[in-house]
This record gives C-alpha cells, sequence and structure tokens, in this order.
C-alpha cells in the first residue's frame, strides 16, 4: 500500500488534510477519503505543512469549504487546486 | 469484530452495575476535607474527594453542587459512601439522596465534635464499609449496564482526523446494544450548533440543545471582551491548521458518530429517558466535564486526545486515546490506546473503533487506566457563580 500524503474525511470534502511532516510544490500526493476507504490523488501547488488543508477542487471567493462533510467557512481569495487553504483565504462564517 | 455480549462488573442494590468498587469519603464542604483525607488515610481501600466549594452558595449553583455531591454517590463504580460535612442539614439531605439507591451510606457532621473525634468514628463507620465491599466480586454482566461518557482534550489536528472518530466509530457499533452514551462540551460545539441541534432524535431534544446552548452564548457575548474571533481558534490551533472556529467544533463533534441524541441533561443530571446517547450541558474543561458526567452516572469514560492530556477521574476510570504519533511515543505512559496508525493507513476506522471496544472492556473488567495507574484523580465541582 502506497504511503498516504493526505487525508479526506468525506466525499463530499473540497479540501484535504496533510498527514506527512509537509508536502511540496509540484509533489503528486496520495490521497485517502476515510468515509468511503478510497484514494485518490492530487498534485500541490505549495508547501503545506502537517495538519494544514489543501485545495482538492478550485474555489472562488464566496464557496463555502466543505470538511467533514460540513461547511466550515467561506472562501475569501480564489484558491486553485493543489493550493494552501488556510486564514489567509478562508474565513468563518460566524462573526 | 463481533461485539462482547457482556463484561464482568459489580451488580449494585438498585439495579446498576459499576465498573469499580470504590469507597468514598465525601466532604460536603472545603473544610471538611481535613477530615475526609485524615479517614481515607487511616483506612485501606478508602478514597476521600477533597474539592473547594459547598459553603454559602445558593439557587441554581446551590443546587448544582448538591446534584454533584448526590450523583457522585450514588454513581455504581462507588459501593459504599460516606458524608462529611461542617453541618448536619447539608449532610443529610446528601445521605439521603444517595440511600435511595440502596447502597450503605453514612453521614458524619463536625460542629460541636470537631475534627479529631469525627475522624475516629468515621474511620470506625469507614473500616466497616472498607471491608464489607471487598468481598464484592465481579459478575457477568451484559453491555447494557455500561453508561460510557466522552470528552477531548488538549485536541489538534489528529484529533478531528483519527482520534475523535474512533470514538464515534465505537458509538455507533454500542448503541445497539442499549449502552447509555454522553457527549458535553456546549463552548466547543460552537459553529457546529446547528448541525448539532438537528442531531435531536425528536423536537423536543432538538429545541432542549437549542436553548442550552443559546443561554451559553448569551452568557459568553455579555462576559466576553470580544467576539471570540480572537481567541476561536487559538493561535495553537491555526498553526496547528484549524482555520475556523466551525472546523474546530466539526473536529469535536466527530466524537458521536452518526448516533442521534435522545435528550439533553443539566450538568450532573441522571439521564431518565432509557438507553441512548445524551448531551449534557458542560464545560469543556476536562476536570469538570468529567467529574460532570461521573456524577450523572456514567461508569467509563473515553478520552481521546492531540497533544496530550494526562487527565483522570476518582471514581470513573478514565481512557485515554490519541492519534498524535508523537504524543504516543513521548507521553506513552498517559495513552491507552494508540490509534496513530489511521495516519498512515496501517488502520482503519473500524479498526481503531474495534480496538477501542476491547480496550473498554478489559477496563471495564477491571484493567486499570494509564490514569488510574497514575493516581489521577481530579475531582472538580462547576461553580455556577460567586458565593454569598
Amino acid at each position: 500500500m502506497s504511503n498516504t500524503d493526505i487525508i479526506i474525511h468525506d466525499e463530499k470534502d473540497n479540501v484535504g488534510v496533510v498527514v506527512i511532516e509537509k508536502i511540496t510544490p509540484d509533489q503528486d500526493c496520495n490521497c485517502w477519503v476515510m468515509e468511503n476507504d478510497k484514494s485518490t490523488s492530487i498534485q500541490s501547488k505549495d508547501e503545506i505543512p502537517l495538519g494544514h488543508k489543501i485545495a482538492m477542487t478550485d474555489l472562488n471567493e464566496g464557496d463555502t469549504i466543505l470538511k467533514y462533510g460540513h461547511d466550515i467557512g467561506k472562501v475569501v481569495k480564489n484558491i486553485k487546486k493543489g493550493e494552501h487553504v488556510h486564514v489567509h483565504n478562508v474565513k468563518t462564517k460566524k462573526w | 469484530m463481533e461485539i462482547p455480549k457482556s463484561f464482568l462488573g459489580y451488580k449494585r442494590e438498585n439495579g446498576r452495575a459499576g465498573t469499580r468498587n470504590h469507597v468514598i469519603i465525601l466532604p460536603v464542604d472545603d473544610i471538611s476535607n481535613a477530615c475526609a483525607e485524615a479517614v481515607a488515610n487511616n483506612i485501606k481501600g478508602t478514597i476521600a474527594l477533597p474539592h473547594s466549594y459547598g459553603r454559602l452558595q445558593f439557587g441554581a449553583d446551590l443546587e448544582l453542587h448538591f446534584r454533584t455531591m448526590i450523583g457522585t454517590g450514588k454513581n455504581p463504580n462507588v459501593a459504599a459512601v460516606i458524608v462529611v460535612g461542617i453541618e448536619p442539614k447539608w449532610t443529610k439531605r446528601i445521605v439521603d439522596a444517595i440511600s435511595s439507591t440502596g447502597k450503605p451510606v453514612e453521614g458524619f457532621s463536625i460542629e460541636g465534635v470537631g475534627d479529631i473525634d469525627t475522624i475516629a468514628k468515621v474511620s470506625k463507620k469507614a473500616q466497616e464499609f472498607s471491608m464489607w465491599a471487598s468481598e464484592k466480586q465481579r459478575e457477568e454482566c451484559p453491555m447494557s449496564d455500561l453508561w460510557i461518557s466522552v470528552k477531548c482534550g488538549e485536541s489538534d489536528t489528529t484529533s478531528g482526523l483519527a482520534s475523535n472518530p474512533t470514538v464515534g466509530n465505537l458509538m455507533d457499533k454500542l448503541e445497539p446494544f442499549g449502552v447509555h452514551l454522553c457527549f458535553g462540551e456546549t463552548s466547543e460545539l460552537t459553529g457546529a450548533e446547528t448541525v448539532c441541534e438537528k442531531r435531536g432524535k425528536t423536537p423536543e431534544a432538538q429545541a432542549k440543545f437549542k436553548k442550552t446552548w443559546n443561554d451559553y452564548n448569551d452568557f459568553i457575548l455579555k462576559e466576553a471582551t470580544n467576539d471570540l474571533s480572537e481567541s476561536q481558534p487559538t493561535a495553537g490551533n491555526i498553526a496547528g491548521g484549524l482555520t475556523t472556529i466551525e472546523e474546530k467544533a466539526f473536529g469535536n463533534f466527530q466524537k458521536i458518530g452518526g448516533c442521534q441524541f435522545i435528550d439533553v441533561l443539566e450538568p450532573a443530571e441522571e439521564p431518565t429517558k432509557g438507553a441512548g446517547l445524551y448531551f449534557m450541558d458542560t464545560s469543556s474543561a476536562a476536570a469538570e466535564c468529567v467529574t460532570l458526567q461521573a456524577a450523572g452516572g456514567f461508569n467509563i469514560h473515553l478520552f481521546p486526545t492531540g497533544q496530550g492530556n494526562i487527565i483522570g477521574n476518582p471514581i470513573e476510570p478514565v481512557i485515554k486515546l490519541t492519534a498524535n504519533p508523537l504524543t504516543a511515543k513521548t507521553m506513552s505512559e498517559h495513552i491507552d490506546v494508540d490509534v496513530s496508525k489511521i495516519l498512515s493507513r496501517e488502520m482503519n476506522l473500524s479498526q481503531a473503533g474495534d480496538a477501542l471496544i476491547k480496550s473498554t472492556i478489559r477496563v471495564a473488567n477491571g484493567r486499570l487506566t494509564c490514569a488510574e495507574a497514575l493516581g489521577h484523580k481530579e475531582f472538580v465541582m462547576t461553580k455556577l457563580y460567586r458565593s454569598a
């Protein structure tokens, strides 16, 4: 079995979580969808550290980020597939 | 894995079963701690549960104090109880309520007697209770005698990824066996509160959850100097990859798997609607939360951690699991179940859930938890507001 670089909680999610020390730009990453135990892959665009999120699709300003199959915030700056998703491009909808 | 049908527990007079067989010396108030601790030191096989409150409390705060004291005494992990207070009236109220279980319970008050003579009297009774309890034997009990509470702490991204979903997997597998389950942490559900509300099995349960969360949120808005956006998620959470409060809350929420809650409990309230999942209104501070859940009657606790919380409880065994490989290695003496192999995909969620079920039953049968072996006995009362 190939090493897992990224874990995706739910098949609806548009972000995954890096579970190795870090991924580097243009790295071909193995992804595992926990919910259905399926595998997929993605090429990264940024360096992303352990525990941080990667965009699994292109995301536009105003789009909703789905993790655990749920709304965890809104995109405030366009994000390309493979880019780092964090406080610089996503904000809470709470406040 | 085939789920075991039973565990070895202590059958109690009221039909409940304990995973432990404690004889407790319960002080009503802070100033009775010294007496309770002296007795527990004199008489082997007893434990004192010192705490900081019990004087000049009033209203809902006093009611919560009584509920916590009484619920702790009634917990089936407790074989027999001695209550010690400065005054007879509050002492008697607690003794009378615990005696409804049919277990041995006696009360003593210190005023007009003094510590030394009280310690002598209480020690004689404690010796009797301890020797009586020592003859109790474990018997086969159905899985439905397990009342499992859950709470996570020192969470990081591995909690939401793996250790919390492992607890959720256990809940999904054990709920059909008639197990009582309980989650809490009102504050840490902020961001997932509407999704959590919909997990109420009935409109009544949903409405009760909504009111509980709104009351909490109103309190935060009243007391907080800002809207919490500066503190939730914390700087540490953000460094670890958590972006929003919603993301943090949904990580927490993984602990209930696909279960629906049948009722919402006040802090330390005993469930009365039968088997299934309950939400209890608690603080997210670990020791406060577990103390309230134990007072609600729960007899075994599951505690997923990321960075390594070390909490225990005097009467309810606390099983710790982590998916953080570093924590599993550097703090191994605190970790009962290591599920870090989920992250490297050497273990799937169902296998992790099975491993946790096996450990839970071993602990229910009597195996000491790490926290018990290390002597963690955090007993922390929740205080709603300042005393008179």
